[in-house]
């Protein structure tokens, strides 16, 4: 069974068709990459599959489970996490908290537990906090727990951000520009890191990049947007190929 | 220079080795109801100085409740007075209507306690349109639920109507005000260093971001408007049998701002801020009461300094380390991890 499976979706807003006619079919542990143009309206399908818009059309399954119509937090739950193109964090709170509130769901005492501070409460935040850390020291951020996040330097934010959302014990995992404003070094390093995270914690990555380097090197299928629609799917030595691409990134050839 | 900070330094630290002993605050607790009661007993402090004690304690209430929706979730309600009358008639209500002549002492805090539980109720039917609206959209809602209160009231002939009610016995003592302030602090400071408190925290930076995280923001929500109302209801309830009369127009939105004052003065997002805060402004306005009407100048023009000098309030967005459970949580593994790795590192 696929893991994902994306048929027909269309999202509009106000008129603007902003993705038209949208299928994808993930299988486990594929890592694809979504390329387009500025406003091709790649992060709208993120935002299609976590639930933060609402298709206008079509059905997003998850393991066979109807996504369409649930709110974030219960699409999260169901095993999708996110990163966002613009780092997201929470960062008045720690880092420690950022990743302790990705294990919100996890958390098996009542508000009564929590007011009283009885019961099940310290077990749970014991385990919890433990858990985060050890997350957080597999990402190389435990000596800054107790630091804010937004003290934390722009590439240990980013690399935060990433462990926040696998801490949400995630199948799936959107990477939203995971490259956005790295030097070409640091893109071969991210190359790694995410290959790694994918077998660390055996999940499945979909990632939207403009870096083409990024894209080339790891992604096992390719699929362009242009203005919403798809124009083109397929491997992606066949997609630098693809004149289809080429025009939506350099523009029409002029005819001599 | 030095030798003063490190006296300083050396008093801090004896400070957070004597608040961080297991039993500091069982001792404290204990320590402050036998004052309280030998205070009620013995009648050794000036009647009036208890009465403004009392009125730190009710204010001490309002402003950490009101600081749990203002401060910690960042969203900005002007409500919490009409929360506050909803406790204050349904309390007096029943002391005066309800209960039995003679078992007034023993019937007191049951009627508090309903007062907390209908603004509870209140605050959860205010908590519905609050999924939709955030910011500037909250306070209008919340402010017309202010004017819907004080209307209702004042058009309700059984509740006095504008003319207020009375005949309360005055049933708010030393000993009850200290057991519901600390109870009040001791439960929203444990709602905020727990899972859902977190939630709370986390609608404040960035609310989609935290659904994305799947925290049920709606829950969150509901939790944190259900617990900031059921104690302005319980503050509602004590200051109405401190005063023995309470009319609508105590519970306008003038009575929000100055809890609003006390919050921001005291500092968003922190307990000991909202106690400072409650202490300073509550006793301030008694001290200044010799210069008359120069008060009303006086204080808008220190909050104005504040302001400017000290935008987040005394303690914004800081804890004193009283105030913060579990810390050994995170410090202790902390710890074990570092010692693991010095040990791998040796061989």
């Amino acid at each position: 069974m696929p893991l994902l499976e994306i048929s027909k979706v269309t999202h509009r807003f106000e008129g603007l068709c902003a993705v038209s006619d949208f299928n994808l079919v993930l299988k486990p542990h594929e890592l694809i990459g979504i390329i387009g143009p500025n406003g091709a309206g790649k992060t709208t399908v993120f935002n299609l599959i976590t639930g933060v818009y609402r298709a206008t059309e079509g059905s997003i399954k998850l393991q066979g489970k109807d996504l369409v119509g649930m709110t974030p937090y219960q699409i999260t739950r169901l095993g999708i996490a996110r990163t966002f193109q613009n780092i997201r964090l929470f960062k008045e709170l720690s880092v420690l908290d950022n990743v302790r509130i990705a294990h919100y769901g996890q958390i098996a005492y009542s508000p009564a537990e929590a007011l009283l501070h009885i019961g099940r409460f310290r077990s749970e935040e014991k385990r919890i906090t433990n858990q985060a850390l050890d997350l957080l020291a597999i990402f190389k951020l435990d000596e800054s727990a107790n630091e804010k996040a937004k003290n934390l330097p722009y590439g240990l934010q980013r690399r935060l951000e990433i462990a926040r959302a696998l801490a949400t014990e995630p199948t799936l995992l959107l990477l939203d520009e995971p490259a956005a404003g790295m030097n070409p070094n640091e893109i071969m390093q991210l190359m790694d890191f995410i290959r790694w995270i994918r077998k660390t914690f055996s999940v499945t990555i979909i990632l939207i990049e403009h870096q083409m380097r990024l894209v080339m090197g790891i992604c096992e299928r390719l699929v362009v947007l242009d203005f919403g629609a798809t124009i083109a799917q397929g491997l992606p030595a066949v997609i630098q190929e693809n004149p289809k691409v080429m025009e939506a990134y350099l523009g029409q050839e002029v005819a001599s | 220079m030095s030798s003063i900070k490190t006296i300083y330094h050396n008093l801090l630290a004896k400070w957070h080795t004597l608040t961080g002993h297991k039993l500091f605050w069982p001792v404290f607790m204990a320590a402050g109801l036998a004052f309280c009661i030998a205070v009620d007993t013995f009648d050794f402090v000036d009647l009036y100085l208890q009465l403004i004690l009392i009125y730190v304690g009710i204010n001490i209430i309002l402003t950490v409740s009101l600081n749990l929706i203002n401060g910690y979730m960042g969203e900005f309600s002007v409500g919490h007075a009409g929360f506050m009358a909803v406790g204050a008639y349904v309390a007096s209500l029943l002391t005066v209507h309800v209960c039995p002549a003679g078992a007034q002492n023993l019937f007191f805090p049951l009627a508090i306690l309903t007062g907390g539980i209908v603004a509870a109720l209140v605050g959860f039917l205010v908590a519905i349109p609050s999924f939709k609206t955030r910011g500037d959209y909250l306070a209008i809602v919340t402010l017309a639920f202010c004017m819907i209160v004080k209307s209702v009231l004042e058009n309700i002939d059984a509740v006095g109507g504008p003319r207020g009610l009375l005949g309360m016995e005055k049933l708010t003592t030393l000993p009850w005000v200290f057991f519901w302030t600390a109870l009040s602090v001791w439960v929203i400071r444990n709602l905020v260093y727990s899972n859902f408190g977190r939630g709370v925290l986390s609608i404040r930076e960035d609310e989609i971001a935290s659904d994305l995280m799947s925290v049920n923001t709606r829950q969150v929500k509901i939790i944190a408007f259900i617990v900031s109302s059921f104690f302005a209801g319980i503050a509602g309830g004590l200051f109405a049998h401190a005063l023995q009369f309470i009319n609508p127009r105590m519970f306008d939105i003038l009575k929000s701002t100055d809890i609003l004052i006390m919050v921001y003065l005291g500092g968003i997002g922190s307990i000991s801020g909202s106690i400072i805060g409650a202490v300073i402004y509550t006793i301030l306005l008694e001290v200044l009461r010799p210069i008359g009407i120069w008060r009303m100048v006086l204080m808008p023009l220190m909050l104005v300094l504040l302001m400017i000098y000290r935008p987040r309030g005394i303690m914004g967005m800081k804890e004193a380390r009283m105030f913060t459970p579990l810390r050994d949580l995170v410090t202790e593994k902390l710890w074990r991890q570092k010692k693991k790795e010095a040990t791998d590192a040796t061989p």
